[in-house]
């Protein structure tokens, strides 16, 4: 009898690729409710616009370089670029706002590289610059959260707000974008305020609702952890990196630089070291490597708030840390069976 | 205005003397170029590149008078490593000269052979055995299967025969799926069982 | 021999990754081990153990017996093969192999007469103690035993790494931890006398004093039934060297390497023996065989063969001679089931899989596993890999294997090289755990023997440039030597040269610088026939032939005489 050839391996499959992402889908559910729940529908429409487009679009790349649909669209990665990045768009911002992110994000960054696995950059992140240098006016349209903000706003409003810029008549909200602490921050910075004199302002305003986001992101987190998409150790070296340089720089100037809770809970940090630092084919794979690539992030994001022109960091640090990561990947290979240092020596007959 | 032009020049003095200073402190002795070409080549010497051996050819492609695709002994994988190591293009087998796909040894037919030692002067490699008037043999370790002893044979008595390298040349294919799969459409659908 | 037991570490060391799967050794672990009925025809490879293939002693026709030498090992690292059962050899020629390329190779095919006749055995040696190791090295090698663990190394070339008295602990595996697999489970609940008595002929060969068996806890009756035979030893003959360390089933805690790291917490790097670590590790069947070759006399003809998956009917372990067609050992087993699609030999982690089922069973045979696609996934598509790096969490040797797979399907072997490639043990646990489904080790295979393929090539290419330019050097040495005779010759006997030019036209002018290298101008000048000068050049010339040619100077020179004999000489340097 004649068989046909076949490599190993011969054991059912563990895991696949459809399924680290449906639960990485999965964890970013919570942060979406209590996002909607606090900034309004606009949340809603981002999300839904942003993967609609993400996937039409790598539909379309897909059939223009002759690739199949199966695997490389029902593994459902391409969901969780358009949806990371929906969730980095202001809740008040306009239609094409994700509709252009997700296009640069899904042709350029991805598909362009070569499809899922090949791309350097992180595709959601590469849009949200991309969006962030193009569009600066329409990134800052933030409503203000909870009571008297956008999340007043009906459906139906939200909706006439986000596809006309307008919201229908009769209505009597005033939906007035806000600054963000980030933004305020970076007023006081280049205007040379002092960042206490402010200190009550962001925390009502953290308190508000950027708490409770970041809960709602860190549950996702667990999420991911227990079902083992992601590792701990990008998450947790990030923070420590926010942390310890954001100390540093409180230390030597509490009135110049914002303290290390406010770094911590403000912006992305929480969500972009839990569901953006972590996306493994554009992150560090040795567990050393991670630890660099985390650290380094969380550094770069707060140089880039305390000094840099934008108000928020966590992308640029990432698209940075994103470019080394070759270069992390070959100098922190782990030591190979027999060689670590001491290992063997016990035993060694000479 | 003045200081800037005065401090590009200055610059453009000063990493002038660092780079002469480094050419003549690193300078690289001989020519490597055309040993470093000869290491790629299979060394057949079989002068189907058009020069005697192996070296000569090298030397030329160092010198730029030879292409990189010359040598049908080496194949495809010997014209990728040129390109690489010149930092040209790959190209394929120049098309007047023909590609060798097996390795082939030459095997002289013992019963035929006259013992003329032409097929000895031919050899470049000196792998053929025998005396004027006697029997001749090849050497199997030490032929390189340049063929050049095939031509020279007054009664046509030697043969390239295909090498059977054994079990343990065995090389693993790349899995078919390292190559993708280019296709507009669905695509591949999970393995159906297969009965034989 | 009574010894002080030797202490042990308390508790065990484990190793880095590893994998929980599924064992799937039920049904065939259940049942005893059966003999495998004759068949009509055996095959047996000559190269079926690590190093040179054996070297056939026997001729087609030849009626041998079982047990009987059919090769000869052909070097230091080769093993013998025997006759499996009596009959006649019915040619020696090449068979398909087990082997993942289908490849043939030179086989010794047996006709069985089914009367299964043995041959004169070695002589048992019951005192094997009063045998010294050499000797039972050499009784190890003619009995043909190799590794039956699946590596097949000659057991013999593995004790001489040992140096006299430089092995403390032998390492006896029987951790077994492939899926399926149920062969040494069943010989330890079986035959664990066997097994230690062989054992103890090894310490005794090996002169160590401790010897620690790796069991996975997955195998409570083998380590019941070992255990029992331990006590028993340490009761009646005061024998305590034997010490069962119970592993924890974790894929591949047989490994040898890892094994060794579990019971010592010793890491052994690539390069290096496991005896430069004052040890030796060896298979619990391989000890198993020992006792019968040294205490028993017999060779190595037969091996358990577990056979299972969902794609035999019945599976179980069977006792197979070696060079049984697998079609038959499946055939005993059942048959196969419907939709099987799939025939390994080994288990499915470090198994290949089988183009055919008419190869023979060989010394690694240690399972028969045909499966059907729902025993495993269907195999989905490979996809790219998405660097999550679970490959290099589950590797038990450290490695990076996303990396290495990058570069192997890039072809860039060096980076490969530089990823520690060729510390790869090949486990299989990358691919089992990858959700990108890619067939890791057979990248690492490929990016492997393209490595050493590489090496051989240049090592060729090498040696043919150095023969190349040797063989430059004496063409333009021999031309500057035919000059100079030349010249000398043409002041000193003008006359005689241009009348031996005229008579033998087409011959060409210079024969008699031919045997310009030693005393032929003395010759020539005492006015000695040209002829006999000529003669002379070729009966050394002959001579200089049937010697080496890669004589260096001196080949060089005496073929001159040869070049000018024949009249090619211009050819040949227009080759340089």
């Amino acid at each position: 009898m004649k068989f046909p050839v076949q490599t190993s391996p011969h054991v059912e499959a563990q895991s696949s690729v459809a399924g680290v992402m449906t639960t990485v889908l999965w964890a970013l559910v919570p942060g979406t409710v209590v996002a909607i729940w606090l900034l309004g529908w606009g949340v809603l429409f981002n999300v839904a616009l942003a993967v609609g487009t993400a996937w039409l679009a790598e539909a379309l790349m897909l059939w223009l370089r002759a690739r199949p649909f199966h695997p490389a669209l029902t593994d459902r990665s391409v969901l969780i670029t358009g949806w990371i990045l929906a969730l980095c768009l202001p809740n008040l911002g306009p239609w094409w706002l994700p509709v252009v992110g997700s296009l640069f994000a899904v042709v350029v960054a991805k598909q362009l590289y070569g499809g899922i696995g090949y791309n350097l950059f992180n595709p959601a992140m590469v849009g949200y610059v991309v969006l962030l240098v193009s569009f600066p006016e329409a990134m800052t349209r933030w409503g203000a959260a909870l009571d008297g903000g956008a999340a007043e706003l009906s459906l139906t409003e939200a909706a006439s707000w986000t596809f006309f810029g307008a919201l229908p008549p009769g209505s009597g909200f005033d939906a007035l974008s806000q600054a963000t602490p980030l933004d305020q921050l970076r007023m006081v910075v280049t205007e040379g305020g002092s960042v206490a004199n402010m200190g009550g302002s962001i925390w009502s305003m953290d308190s508000s609702w950027s708490l409770w986001l970041n809960l709602a992101f860190l549950a996702g987190g667990a999420w991911m952890l227990y079902r083992g998409a992601i590792r701990w150790h990008i998450p947790v070296a990030m923070v420590v990196g926010v942390l310890a340089t954001s100390s540093l720089l409180w230390a030597i100037d509490p009135d110049q630089f914002a303290d290390p809770a406010f770094h911590l809970l403000a912006g992305g940090v929480i969500f972009g070291a839990l569901f953006v630092a972590t996306d493994p084919v554009t992150a560090s794979t040795t567990p050393r490597g991670r630890l660099l690539f985390g650290f380094g992030i969380g550094a770069l994001a707060v140089l880039i708030r305390s000094f840099g022109n934008y108000p928020d960091g966590v992308a640029f640090a990432i698209l940075l840390m994103n470019l080394a990561v070759p270069l992390i990947d070959y100098y922190t290979q782990p030591a190979v069976f027999g060689r670590k240092s001491g290992a063997a020596s016990r035993g060694a007959g000479e | 205005m003045w200081m800037a032009i005065l401090l590009a020049v200055g610059l453009a003095v000063l990493f002038g003397v660092v780079l002469g200073i480094a050419a003549q402190v690193f300078r690289v002795q001989g020519n490597p170029l055309a040993d470093r070409i000869d290491e790629l080549l299979p060394q057949t010497q079989c002068g189907q590149c058009g020069f005697p051996g192996c070296r000569p050819y090298a030397e030329a492609i160092a010198k730029g008078e030879a292409d990189i695709n010359r040598c049908p002994p080496g194949g495809e994988s010997t014209i990728r490593n040129l390109a690489d190591l010149l930092d040209v293009e790959f190209k394929p087998l120049d098309e007047d000269l023909e590609v060798q796909e097996v390795k082939k040894l030459a095997v002289i037919d013992e019963e035929v052979c006259i013992g003329c030692t032409k097929c000895i002067q031919a050899c470049p490699v000196d792998a053929i055995l025998g005396a004027a008037k006697q029997m001749h043999t090849v050497i199997e370790a030490e032929c390189t299967g340049c063929e050049l002893c095939v031509e020279p044979c007054p009664v046509d008595c030697i043969d390239m025969v295909p090498v059977d390298e054994g079990v343990e040349a065995y090389r693993f294919p790349l899995p078919e799926s390292a190559h993708p799969v280019v296709t507009r459409g669905f695509g591949l659908r999970p393995e159906e069982p297969v009965n034989a | 021999m009574p010894e002080a037991r030797v202490a042990v570490s308390e508790g065990l060391y484990g190793f880095h990754g590893g994998l929980h799967i599924e064992d799937h050794k039920a049904p065939a672990c259940e049942r005893p081990v059966e003999d495998m009925p004759l068949v009509d025809e055996y095959v047996l490879p000559l190269h079926m153990h690590i190093g040179a293939p054996a070297i056939p002693v026997v001729e087609p026709g030849e009626r041998v017996r079982r047990g009987q030498l059919l090769a000869r090992p052909d070097d230091f690292v080769s093993a013998a093969i025997h006759a499996p059962t009596s009959g006649t050899i019915r040619a020696i020629e090449p068979r398909a192999l087990p082997h993942p390329g289908g490849l043939s190779a030179p086989s010794i095919v047996l006709a069985a007469d089914g009367e299964d006749r043995e041959a004169e055995p070695f002589d048992p040696w019951p005192d094997f103690r009063d045998r010294s190791p050499v000797e039972i090295r050499s009784r190890l090698r003619e009995a043909g035993i190799v590794g039956l663990g699946g590596a097949v190394f000659p057991t013999a070339a593995k004790l001489a790494t040992a140096n006299p008295g430089g092995v403390e602990t032998l390492v006896l595996n029987g951790a077994e931890c492939e899926p399926y697999i149920s062969c040494d489970d069943r010989l330890m609940q079986e035959e664990p006398e066997t097994i230690l008595r062989g054992a103890q002929v090894i310490l005794h060969a090996v002169d160590a004093a401790r010897c620690l068996i790796g069991i996975e806890d997955n195998k409570p009756r083998a380590v019941a039934a070992m255990q029992a035979v331990i006590d028993r030893l340490a009761a009646e003959e005061d024998e305590r060297r034997f010490e069962i360390k119970v592993v924890p089933t974790i894929y591949p805690a047989g490994g040898e390497k890892q094994l060794i790291r579990t019971l010592t917490g010793i890491e052994i790097p690539r390069g290096r023996h496991v005896t430069d670590y004052r040890m030796l590790c060896l298979n619990v069947g391989t000890t198993a065989q020992c006792w019968r070759a040294v205490v028993e006399g017999r060779a190595l003809t037969e091996r358990i063969v577990t056979v299972a998956g969902g794609g035999v009917t019945d599976p179980r372990n069977l006792r197979v001679r070696i060079g049984t067609p697998m079609a038959d050992v499946i055939e005993a087993a059942g048959g196969y089931t419907e939709g099987v699609d799939r025939l390994l030999m080994g288990g499915p982690m470090m198994g290949f899989a089988l183009h055919e089922d008419e190869v023979p069973v060989v010394k690694a045979t240690n399972c028969l596993l045909a499966l059907r696609p729902a025993d495993r996934d269907p195999t989905p598509t490979p996809q790219p890999c998405i660097r999550c790096s679970r490959c290099a969490e589950a590797c038990p040797a450290d490695l990076l294997p996303q990396q290495i797979y990058w570069y192997s399907r890039a072809e860039q072997f060096e980076r490969c090289q530089d990823y520690h490639l060729f510390d790869c043990i090949e486990c299989g646990v990358c691919s089992a755990v990858c959700p990108s489904h890619i067939p890791l080790v057979q990248y690492f295979r490929h990016a492997k023997t393209e490595i050493w393929y590489a090496e051989r090539e240049r090592a060729k290419a090498e040696h043919a440039r150095r023969r190349f330019e040797f063989h430059n050097e004496r063409i333009e040495r021999q031309k500057a030597e035919r000059e100079a005779a030349l010249a000398k010759k043409r002041a000193a006997i003008q006359a005689a040269q241009e009348k031996k030019a005229r008579e033998q036209a087409g011959e060409g002018g210079g024969q008699p610088a031919a045997s310009s290298g030693d005393g032929d101008d003395r010759k020539a000048a005492a006015g000695m026939s040209i002829e006999a000068a000529r003669q002379r050049a070729r009966a050394r010339k002959a001579k200089a032939r049937e010697q080496s040619p890669n004589t260096v100077s001196g080949g060089g020179q005496r073929s001159t005489g040869e070049g000018r004999d024949t009249g090619h000489s211009p050819g040949a340097e227009g080759d340089s």
